[in-house]
C-alpha cells in the first residue's frame, strides 16, 4: 500500500475530526513554520521542489502561482479555495471536505503565512449542504484550538477563514468566475489579465487554489518537497485523488502515486462490471478528450502520459465506458451540459455550444444529415479560444474527440438511425 | 414582506463573515435562506434582501436567475432534482429516472397534481461516485438510490 497524504485519516471511525488529524501529524507544519519563522521565500521554495501541479485541472505548478503574488503589497490580501466542483465525473473534493477538511484549513493557513494574507475563503458548491456545514464545523474546532484567528499559536500572525456557499453554477469553477460570486455577482469569468495575482478578490492580489491542492501543502511543508515530489514522479510530484465512475464494479476515489499505470487504477476500481470489455475512457473529467480503451490501457496516470496520449489530466476524474455504450448518445448529454451551463457572456460559446447541443441531438434522434460531422468539426473549432475562459474549448472538445475516435458509430447512427450493433 | 427573526439571524451570521464594506457577499447566502423560509423567491423576497443588503434590487435578481438552485417560479412542496449526465447515467444499474417519472405521474420539470412533488432533472451535482444521486429540497443529498429507497424517500416526505 503506497503512502497517503491526503486520506490518511480513514481507519478511525470519525475521520474528520480535529483530533483524528492531529493524531496522523495535522497542524504540525503549521506549528513548525511559526516555531522556525520560516521565511516566505523558504516556504515557497519547498512547494516549487515538490513539483505539486494545481489539481483543478489546469495543473499549473503551485510554487509558481504562489510566487507570482506581489510580496510587498501595503494593503489586504486574500487566500481562496476552489472547492466548486460539478464537472461531470469528479467528487474528490466532497471526499476531501468530509475526510479530512482540516489539511485543506492548514494548507490555507500556511498559504496565508506565507503570502502575507489575513483572511481566506473556502467557496464550497451548492449541491453538498452537510459538507459545507462540516467543514464549517471544523472551522470552528479550529478556531477553538488557537490554529484559526488571531495571534495564532501566540505568535503575531493572524487569520481568519470562512467558508462560502454556492448554490448551482459549473461556471463557478473557473476562478474568475468563482470571485464574482464571492462578490454577490453572477459568475460570469473575468478577463485575463489582470491575473488574480494582481487583481482579484474584491480587486486585491488573492490566490486562489483547488481543494486537494491546499489539503497536499501540509505534508510538504512538514516532510519536505522531495520526499512529496518522490511519491510520484519528475515534473508530477506526489499522489493524487482518482475518481472513478462508469461501468465498473467498485467507482470510488483512489489515492494513488501520479504514474501509477492505468489498468493498475481499473483493478482498485473492481475491474470492469459484469466482465464486459471497456470501450473508452475520459480520463480527467468530461471537458477532456475521450481515449479508446487500447491507448488507456498503455497510458500511467499522471499529467504527462495523458498529455502525450493526446488527453489531460484533467481533475483526475476517471470515466470508464464499456462496449454497450453508444458514443452518440454519451456525446449528447454532455453536450447538453455544457449549453446548459455557458454563462452566456461569450457569444461564440453562448451560441456555439446550444448549435453542438441540436446538432447532436438531431444525430441521435435519426434527423442526422451527412454534413452534420463537418459542421460540428467547424462550429467546434470556431468556439475554442475564441471566449474569455475556457468553458468554450470545454464544450468543443468532447466533439472533436469523440468525432475523431468514434466517427464510425455517429456516421452509422446518420445513416441507419439507430446505433451500431449491441450499444444503446 | 419581511423574513422572520430567525432567518435575519441567519443572514446576520453570513454578513459577518465577509469586510463591513462588502455585505454584497452574502446575497447567495441571504437568498437561499429567504427561499428556505418562503419555499421560493417571489420579487418581493428578492427586493427585502436586496434592500437589507444595500445593493441594487437588479443585483440580487441578476444572482437569484444565475444560479439553478433558486427557484424564482413557485414549485411543489418537494423538489426532487435527480443527476442523469453521463458518468451517474452510465453508473446506474437501473433507471430510477423512469421509475420516479411513472411512480409519480409526472415527466421532467412538472409538478404532481396534489402540489406535492415537483420533478427536476439536474446537472452534475460532484457525487458521481454515489449513483444515482438525487437532492431534496437543495440540502439533502440522497446516495445510491434504488426503487426501493425513492418509495421509502417518498413516504417519508410529508
Amino acid at each position: 500500500m503506497s503512502e497517503k497524504v491526503i486520506l490518511n485519516t480513514l481507519d478511525h471511525p470519525e475521520p474528520g475530526t480535529l483530533a483524528n488529524y492531529e493524531r496522523v501529524g495535522g497542524y504540525q507544519a503549521l506549528k513548525k513554520i511559526l516555531a522556525e519563522n520560516m521565511s516566505s521565500e523558504a516556504i515557497i521554495a519547498e512547494v516549487k521542489t515538490s513539483g505539486l501541479r494545481g489539481r483543478g485541472g489546469a495543473g499549473f505548478p503551485t510554487g509558481l502561482k504562489w510566487s507570482f503574488l506581489p510580496r510587498h503589497f501595503a494593503g489586504d490580501k486574500y487566500i481562496v479555495c476552489n472547492s466548486d466542483e460539478g464537472e461531470p465525473g469528479t467528487y474528490k473534493d466532497r471526499d476531501i471536505l468530509r475526510y479530512n477538511p482540516h489539511s485543506v484549513i492548514e494548507g490555507m493557513i500556511i498559504a496565508g503565512y506565507t503570502l502575507g494574507a489575513q483572511r481566506g475563503y473556502n467557496y464550497i458548491h451548492g449541491e453538498i449542504w452537510d459538507r459545507y456545514e462540516h467543514f464549517e464545523h471544523a472551522l470552528d474546532e479550529a478556531r477553538a484550538a488557537g490554529y484559526l484567528g488571531q495571534q495564532i499559536l501566540g505568535s503575531s500572525f493572524s487569520f481568519e477563514l470562512h467558508a462560502h456557499h454556492g448554490f448551482g453554477a459549473y461556471i463557478c469553477g473557473e476562478e474568475t468566475a468563482l470571485l464574482e460570486s464571492l462578490e454577490g455577482k453572477k459568475g460570469q469569468p473575468r478577463f485575463k489579465p489582470p491575473f488574480p495575482a494582481s487583481f482579484g478578490l474584491y480587486g486585491r492580489p488573492t490566490v486562489i487554489n483547488n481543494t486537494e491542492t491546499f489539503a497536499n501543502i501540509p505534508y510538504i511543508v512538514r516532510n519536505g518537497g522531495q520526499k512529496f515530489l518522490e511519491l510520484g514522479k519528475p515534473n508530477n510530484g506526489g499522489t493524487k485523488i482518482f475518481s472513478v465512475t462508469g461501468q465498473v464494479n467498485k467507482p470510488g476515489n483512489f489515492e494513488i502515486p501520479l504514474g501509477t499505470p492505468f489498468p493498475a487504477l481499473l483493478e482498485m476500481a473492481g475491474g470492469m462490471r459484469d466482465g464486459r470489455t471497456m470501450k473508452a475512457c475520459i480520463p480527467g473529467g468530461s471537458s477532456v478528450p475521450v481515449l479508446p480503451a487500447d491507448i488507456m490501457m498503455t497510458c500511467t496516470m499522471d499529467y504527462d502520459s495523458l498529455a502525450k496520449a493526446g488527453s489531460m489530466l484533467g481533475a483526475g476524474s476517471v470515466i470508464i465506458l464499456d462496449d454497450t455504450v453508444c458514443m452518440v448518445r454519451a456525446l449528447e448529454r454532455l453536450s447538453y451540459f455544457y449549453f446548459e451551463e455557458s454563462c452566456g457572456q461569450c457569444t461564440p460559446c453562448r451560441e456555439g455550444s446550444g448549435w453542438l447541443y441540436r446538432v447532436v441531438h438531431r444525430i441521435l434522434q435519426g434527423q442526422g444529415r451527412h454534413e452534420d460531422l463537418e459542421l460540428l468539426i467547424d462550429v467546434s473549432k470556431n468556439i475554442s479560444g475564441r471566449t474569455i475562459c475556457a468553458l468554450g474549448d470545454a464544450a468543443a472538445t468532447p466533439v472533436l474527440s469523440f468525432i475523431k475516435h468514434y466517427r464510425h458509430e455517429f456516421e452509422h447512427h446518420i445513416e441507419h438511425k439507430r446505433p451500431i450493433d449491441g450499444c444503446h | 414582506m419581511t423574513l422572520c427573526a430567525e432567518s435575519l439571524a441567519k443572514i446576520d451570521r453570513e454578513i459577518a463573515k465577509y469586510p463591513a464594506d462588502q455585505k454584497q457577499s452574502a446575497v447567495m447566502s441571504a437568498l437561499r435562506i429567504a427561499q428556505q423560509e418562503k419555499g421560493w423567491l417571489a420579487s418581493d423576497t428578492i427586493q427585502f434582501v436586496a434592500d437589507y443588503l444595500g445593493m441594487p434590487r437588479i443585483a440580487a435578481y441578476e444572482v437569484a436567475t444565475f444560479y439553478n438552485m433558486y427557484d424564482t417560479q413557485q414549485r411543489g412542496k418537494h423538489k426532487l432534482v435527480i443527476c442523469t449526465n453521463l458518468p451517474c447515467r452510465v453508473t446506474w444499474q437501473q433507471d430510477v429516472g423512469e421509475y420516479l417519472k411513472k411512480k409519480l405521474e409526472i415527466n421532467y420539470g412538472e409538478t404532481t397534481e396534489d402540489g406535492k412533488f415537483t420533478l427536476i432533472e439536474g446537472e452534475c451535482m460532484g457525487a458521481c461516485g454515489d449513483a444515482p444521486v438525487m437532492i431534496v429540497n437543495n440540502h439533502r443529498m440522497c446516495s445510491f438510490m434504488t426503487p426501493e429507497k425513492i418509495d421509502q424517500l417518498l413516504a417519508e416526505l410529508e
